[in-house]
């Protein structure tokens, strides 16, 4: 039993490091969200809390922390309160099979410890696609509870919306998962290493370019994001899904997003830009004699990764107009989806050809 | 401990699929419903066929039931009353799966168990780890022509509700 207890103990710490990574991540993006906007607006952005405005978020989480928590009449109270809670669990799940540095292990007492991933289960990438499928639920039931017009037609829009997207991001990871063999990320990540000539987006028999693009296009879509937020257009539904929402609440939702946003750019950088793999075979700090400090290295190059990737949100947010419905749905099934089938077909014929080859 | 989780599975599955049916309110049967989509899955992680759970979840509770509650709420729910207390077609349902439950009981219950696939505990050797392998290497060669035949059928669906929902271009101008 104490082995056991060793394991939970160990369990616990790491789903407490990666949750305070990830809000922590949220806080940081809230921040450069408003500062990046700022600047391609040719403004400052936020500049009164703290220098240069680095408190702000701080500011921000203590404003809705005590602002006042409204369940409007005729809400279904229940389910209102559930909704936040429904959208903020599954994104955090998500992050549990996430290889954050290199796939290391040690014993501690015949326990064996991953220090960089918290679960290597063999179904990886397919666990967090079915507990992202679920956070529609919570912005459905958001909007439904809310009992508002407004609420539910950015409810409704989302079901639609992540139903008709989601497809397409399973359909764009299929080529990496042709080509790597395997469902696990910390197995596709391992086969990514050597060099970014070996990472899926640029490696042979099938470079996979133009699932990387269906699959950023959709992710936005599916986060809700700019120019994809018809769910909470502010010109046309006031706020959507979350109109009727305040205070802490509210926060969840933002918290949600954002994280969601965190999620995605992860398994991004994780299945086509090589996750912590350096560009680079092998790492810097093997050649200079300090291999017990690759993992810093390895890290950094995954944070890199993940932050250029959730700076793109920012850049599409400043750059695009928000799509009309049908344009979003005729964009999703009529372009999207057939370059995903597309390049699912071409992988697998070149895999084919290639191990018959070699 | 299986058998706990097993319990636990089981009798969720059980009571939530009788809530689904049971509440007045079609939005909360929908979400017992979820409830025991997320329970047949922890069941599959019992048996340790992992893939199987996640494509349920990502089919059945991500997709299909996202689909029932976008009907129900469009729908206005004080008119679905008359749907409620169907005895008759219950009863319908219910005596032959009533018979059936006590045939297996009688007769089935000394052959079920042994096959081993009943506890996870016997199968554990016996399954592979990767098992989304597995299961593809069966699907593609022994069941290949059930499999076939089960895609054909699901295009025929596809596009009889395409047929189906398609307006004839210009049909509606002239």
């Amino acid at each position: 039993m104490t082995e056991f207890g060793l394991r939970l103990a160990i369990s616990l710490t790491q789903i407490a490091a990666v949750m305070c990574i990830v809000v922590f991540t949220v806080l940081v993006l809230t921040l450069a969200e408003r500062k990046v906007l700022g600047w391609m607006q040719d403004r400052m952005g936020p500049m009164e809390v703290g220098p240069y405005g680095i408190l702000q978020p701080l500011a921000d989480a203590i404003k809705l922390f005590f602002k006042e928590d409204i369940i409007p009449a005729g809400a279904n109270k229940f389910l209102f309160t559930m909704a936040p809670i429904l959208c903020l669990i599954p994104t955090f799940i998500g992050f549990a099979v996430i290889p954050w540095g290199p796939n290391w292990t040690f014993e501690v007492n015949g326990v064996t410890v991953r220090p960089f991933v918290i679960s290597d289960i063999n179904i990886g990438i397919l666990y967090i696609l079915a507990f992202a499928s679920l956070a529609a639920y919570g912005i459905i039931l958001g909007g439904w509870a809310s009992n508002s017009k407004y609420s539910l037609l950015g409810g409704l829009r989302s079901a639609a919306q992540i139903i008709s997207y989601e497809l397409n991001v399973g359909l764009s990871i299929v080529g990496v998962l042709i080509l790597s063999g395997s469902l696990s990320l910390v197995t596709i990540t391992d086969n990514q290493a050597g060099g970014f000539w070996h990472w899926y987006l640029f490696a042979l028999p099938a470079p996979q370019i133009f699932a990387f693009v269906v699959y950023v296009i959709s992710v936005v879509a599916e986060t809700n994001r700019v120019p994809f937020d018809l769910p909470e257009a502010e010109s046309e539904l006031v706020a959507g899904f979350f109109t009727e929402y305040s205070g802490l609440r509210f926060a969840y939702f933002f918290l949600a997003e954002y994280a969601n946003m965190v999620l995605v750019s992860c398994v991004a950088s994780a299945l086509f830009l090589g996750g912590w793999n350096a560009p680079y075979p092998g790492t810097i700090a093997e050649l200079v004699g300090v291999p017990y400090l690759a993992w810093a290295e390895n890290t950094m190059w995954f944070a890199v990764k993940t932050y250029s990737f959730l700076f793109l949100f920012f850049w599409l947010r400043a750059t695009l107009p928000r799509l009309r419905y049908d344009q979003l749905m005729r964009f999703g099934w009529k372009v999207l989806l057939p370059i995903a089938l597309g390049n699912i077909v071409v992988t697998s014929i070149a895999v084919f050809i290639y191990q018959q080859m070699k | 401990m299986s058998l706990l989780f097993f319990g636990y599975f089981a009798g969720m599955i059980v009571a939530t699929s009788v809530l689904v049916v049971a509440l007045r309110n079609p939005v909360y049967s929908a979400l017992c419903l979820l409830i025991m989509f997320f329970h047949v899955a922890g069941l599959f992680v019992t048996l340790h066929a992992e893939f199987l759970a996640a494509v349920q979840i990502i089919v059945y509770a991500g997709a299909i039931l996202v689909l029932y509650l976008f009907v129900v709420m469009l729908l206005n729910v004080k008119q679905d009353d008359r749907y409620h207390s169907q005895w008759r077609i219950a009863g319908f349902v219910c005596i032959p799966l009533l018979i059936e439950a006590l045939m297996l009981l009688s007769g089935g219950a000394g052959r079920g168990p042994t096959d081993g696939r009943g506890f996870p505990m016997q199968a554990q050797e016996a399954i592979p780890t990767n098992n989304t392998l597995a299961i593809g290497e069966k699907l593609y060669s022994t069941y290949l022509f059930p499999f076939e035949v089960a895609s054909l059928v699901l295009l025929v669906a596809m596009i009889g509700a395409i047929v189906l929902a398609k307006r004839d271009i210009g049909g509606d101008e002239t």
